[in-house]
């Protein structure tokens, strides 16, 4: 279980790997945060290997959606499975995100 | 057959997701129910445990949070009390609402809200009682988001 930070052109990309709670949301941010203050404005957050968000996790999200656009930047998100995508939906931060079916899909247009 | 299950855990977040798992587990007998018990359940009694140890317990590592679950044929009930003075759930806003949207916190309870059928509070406020029923066999309905339509309480 982790994170995983990985550059793609100008954009860097975060494999979330395991769960996204709130026993490691700090942890996603500090990362996050460090690449923004890199200068980093284009993130796409990847959960392919994510089993579950917790209500901690989708509030880090939010929380760095915010900093980053912020800063002028963009967070996108990819790859949600049908119950991440049923949190969102649920808690309407569907509405908040953009969020894409595949990693290049995020990417494009950024 | 009911299966009941009791822990008595630490005030320490790093618990929540071996205690979670360690209750789904256990919970292998409704393997009919997989996405009622992989979404709809883990996600509320992760909420209620994080909501009892830093909330409830507001962090002191002193303190406990008592998991009780019973699992029978048609529901499963899940109670989890903390050490604190207790909140009104009432006073908590809805997380949905434009003004709340962009807010860091604040869904743990509307999660479990939406996704349990029943969600029942203690008059102290440090008890919460989460009640997801089961359907028979092949009878899950709305991909089991919840069930039943309302029905949800606090």
């Amino acid at each position: 279980m982790g994170f995983q930070v990985e550059k793609q052109g100008e954009v860097t990309v975060v494999d979330v790997e395991g769960q996204l709670i709130v026993g490691n949301r700090q942890e996603l941010k500090q990362k996050v945060l460090e690449q923004l203050e890199s200068g980093d404005r284009k993130f796409v957050i990847d959960f392919s290997n994510t089993g579950y968000i917790d209500s901690s996790g989708l509030g880090v999200l939010v929380s760095l959606s915010k900093k980053i656009r912020e800063q002028g930047g963009e967070l996108r998100l990819a790859n949600l499975n049908e119950d991440l995508r049923t949190l969102f939906e649920l808690t309407k931060l569907d509405t908040l995100f953009k969020i894409a079916d595949s990693r290049q899909e995020a990417m494009a247009g950024m | 057959m009911e299966t009941e299950l009791v822990l008595e855990l630490p005030n320490d977040l790093r618990q929540i997701e071996h205690a979670v798992e360690y209750v789904m587990q256990r919970c292998a007998a409704c393997q009919t129910h997989g996405r009622k018990l992989r979404l709809n359940f883990r996600v509320s009694l992760t909420e209620a445990l994080s909501n009892a140890m830093l909330y409830g317990n507001e962090r002191d590592p002193g303190k406990r949070v008592r998991v009780e679950v019973i699992v029978g044929e048609r529901e499963i009930k899940a109670r989890v009390t903390d050490e604190g003075s207790g909140f009104d759930p009432r006073q908590i806003p809805d997380p949905t609402t434009p003004g709340n949207l962009e807010k860091s916190g604040g869904r743990g309870l509307f999660l479990m809200r939406e996704l349990m059928d029943e969600v029942h509070f203690n008059e102290r406020g440090n008890q919460v009682t989460l009640i997801l029923r089961l359907e028979p066999e092949g009878s899950d309905r709305r991909s089991d988001r919840k069930k039943g339509g309302g029905g949800a309480k606090a």
